[in-house]
């Protein structure tokens, strides 16, 4: 059996929402390049929704298709539709990970959220520090 | 497809193939055996054995056949090191970047009261022969050094180490699984005590390698159960496989100088044209280094999905990152050369084969130039590289 499943090669060789948002509205970056992965989302926020979303990433296949993959399932959703995104979610969508491959999924669910607390940050908005835990900074579990 | 991974394994010759199927075929019988038909083939395993022993400048009692070269390893070292324990001798010499084979059988004996030093290999990946001498002390039992680096392909000074060795009363064992059928060997004028080697390193079939040891040098079994090998290695005699590494070797070290110098030209082609890719660097010695192997870190990118990219444009290649290492951490050998976490993450190694002109070596860089630049094109880290805002490790 390959090492990837059919849907995160897809994602992996044809990745969606790469790139960069001018004046974004949020930007979450989490890993750190000692660790080998680094995952950056840009926001563009219309009311309560992601109008548009980019991500830029440092790391390996599945690291890539993580990303790929988690701003689909946000792109048009509310916020909090996609606070709900989780790191298990995007690994479902991308028919598994291998298991030491999850923490890619975690960094993606963790770079949605930075990116979120960032305009909440930018623009006074209220909110429960505790629905915002400390990124891992790209410690493996 | 272009195969650029012989440093893994690689493809066997058509007289290997021929030669072991003819075995497979005509010579099935058991070397153990009475009968004339059992003779034949024990005949044809001592014949094997002699020829491989020509091409080390052997005595063909001197080599036993193994499973490959980890287990060579792994006996070579546990032999020398229980010998040297019951003299009260428990201090190894080694190096940081052997292979896992030797380290982990290190690791092994350390657990068990041992003590290991691992000497640096510095920036360029060579020992210094002047540091293994340093290192020998009273109850060194054992210094075991690769020939030639799996990863980055350096060279050390055996010859020397060997020498120093051998006047010191320390038995030196080599790990020379990627120098066997390319780099001249000769144990005599090296002074090699034991000499790891297999079979897929040279053309040869996998799971069949051999251990060489100095007559009168120790040497245990690992595996009990007969008296194959005499007494050294039980299990019935793999003879197809031992005939196809014999062919191998021959063949090897018969066109080792034309391939040798053909690798080197094409290596050398390789290094040039990817180091016009701003901002990598070549992992170890320019010289020092083996015929095909070029390794390369490339700041900004991870070496795991520049495989699969490479893969994608049929380039088949290796890397040293820890998404590829299966671990967290990058492949050790390039942290012992020194190299960041952050650009080791990023490594390459090509490893060439004879089959290969010219126009492969363009297309292999052509691909990994495409795939740098895509990569660093979608990364954050190389973004932060550019605007300044992380300090470049490597020059333009």
């Amino acid at each position: 059996m390959a090492l990837y499943s059919e849907k995160v090669m897809e994602h992996f060789r044809h990745p969606q929402n790469v790139g960069t948002i001018e004046n974004a509205d949020g930007v979450g970056e989490v890993g750190n390049p000692v660790c080998g992965d680094i995952m950056k989302i840009y926001l563009k926020i219309e009311g309560d929704v992601i109008a548009d979303v980019k991500f830029e990433t440092f790391g390996c296949g599945s690291a890539i298709a993580s990303s790929s993959m988690a701003t689909e399932m946000i792109k048009g959703k509310k916020l909090s539709e996609a606070l709900a995104v989780t790191n298990k979610a995007v690994a479902e969508a991308l028919d598994g990970l291998p298991a030491h491959k999850m923490h890619c999924s975690v960094l993606a669910e963790e770079a949605i959220k930075s990116a979120i607390k960032d305009y909440y940050d930018k623009n006074g908005i209220a909110y429960e520090a505790s629905d915002f835990p400390d990124p891992s900074h790209g410690e493996h579990a | 497809m272009i195969y650029a991974d012989n440093a893994a394994t690689t493809k066997l010759s058509r007289p290997v193939i021929d030669a072991m199927l003819a075995c497979m075929e005509e010579d099935y019988g058991n070397p153990s055996a009475l009968y004339a038909f059992g003779q034949r083939a024990k005949e044809k395993l001592e014949e094997a054995r002699a020829r491989i022993a020509a091409c080390l400048n052997a005595e063909p009692r001197e080599i036993y056949f193994t499973s490959g070269g980890s287990e060579a390893d792994n006996q070579a070292i546990l032999s020398a090191a229980h010998l040297g324990e019951r003299k009260g001798k428990k201090h190894i010499i080694s190096t940081s970047f052997e292979h896992h084979a030797v380290l982990h059988t290190l690791q092994k004996l350390e657990r068990q009261g041992f003590r290991v030093t691992l000497l640096d290999v510095h920036e360029n990946g060579v020992l210094l022969p002047e540091q293994v001498e340093e290192a020998i002390r009273e109850d060194t039992c054992l210094v075991t050094v690769m020939f030639a680096n799996n990863e980055i392909g350096t060279i050390q000074p055996i010859a020397q180490i060997g020498k120093i060795c051998r006047e010191r009363g320390v038995p030196f064992h080599t790990d020379a699984v990627q120098a066997a059928g390319h780099l001249p060997i000769d144990v005599k004028a090296q002074a090699i005590d034991m000499l790891s080697l297999s079979a897929h390193k040279f053309h040869g079939p996998k799971g069949i390698g051999a251990l060489y040891v100095r007559r009168g040098v120790y040497l245990e079994p690992l595996v009990e159960g007969g008296a194959q090998e005499r007494g050294r290695r039980a299990g019935t005699e793999n003879l197809p496989a031992v005939v196809g590494m014999a062919v191998a070797l021959e063949e090897s070290c018969a066109a080792m100088r034309e391939n040798a110098e053909k690798l080197t030209f094409l290596r050398d082609r390789l290094i040039a044209e990817l180091e016009e890719i701003p901002y990598c660097e070549l992992n170890g010695d320019r010289e020092k280094r083996l015929p095909g192997n070029v390794s390369f870190c490339f700041e900004g990118i991870e070496g795991e999905s520049l495989l699969l990219l490479l893969d994608d444009k049929g380039v088949c290649a290796s890397s040293g990152s820890a998404c590829t290492s299966g671990s967290l951490d990058p492949s050790h050998v390039l942290l012992a050369i020194g190299r960041k976490h952050e650009v080791a993450h990023g490594s390459l190694r090509l490893t060439l084969g004879e089959e290969m002109t010219e126009g492969t070596i363009d297309e292999i860089a052509r691909s990994v130039r495409e795939v740098v630049t895509y990569l660093r094109g979608i990364s954050p880290f190389w973004r932060d590289l550019q605007s300044g805002k992380r300090e470049h490790i490597f020059k333009e």
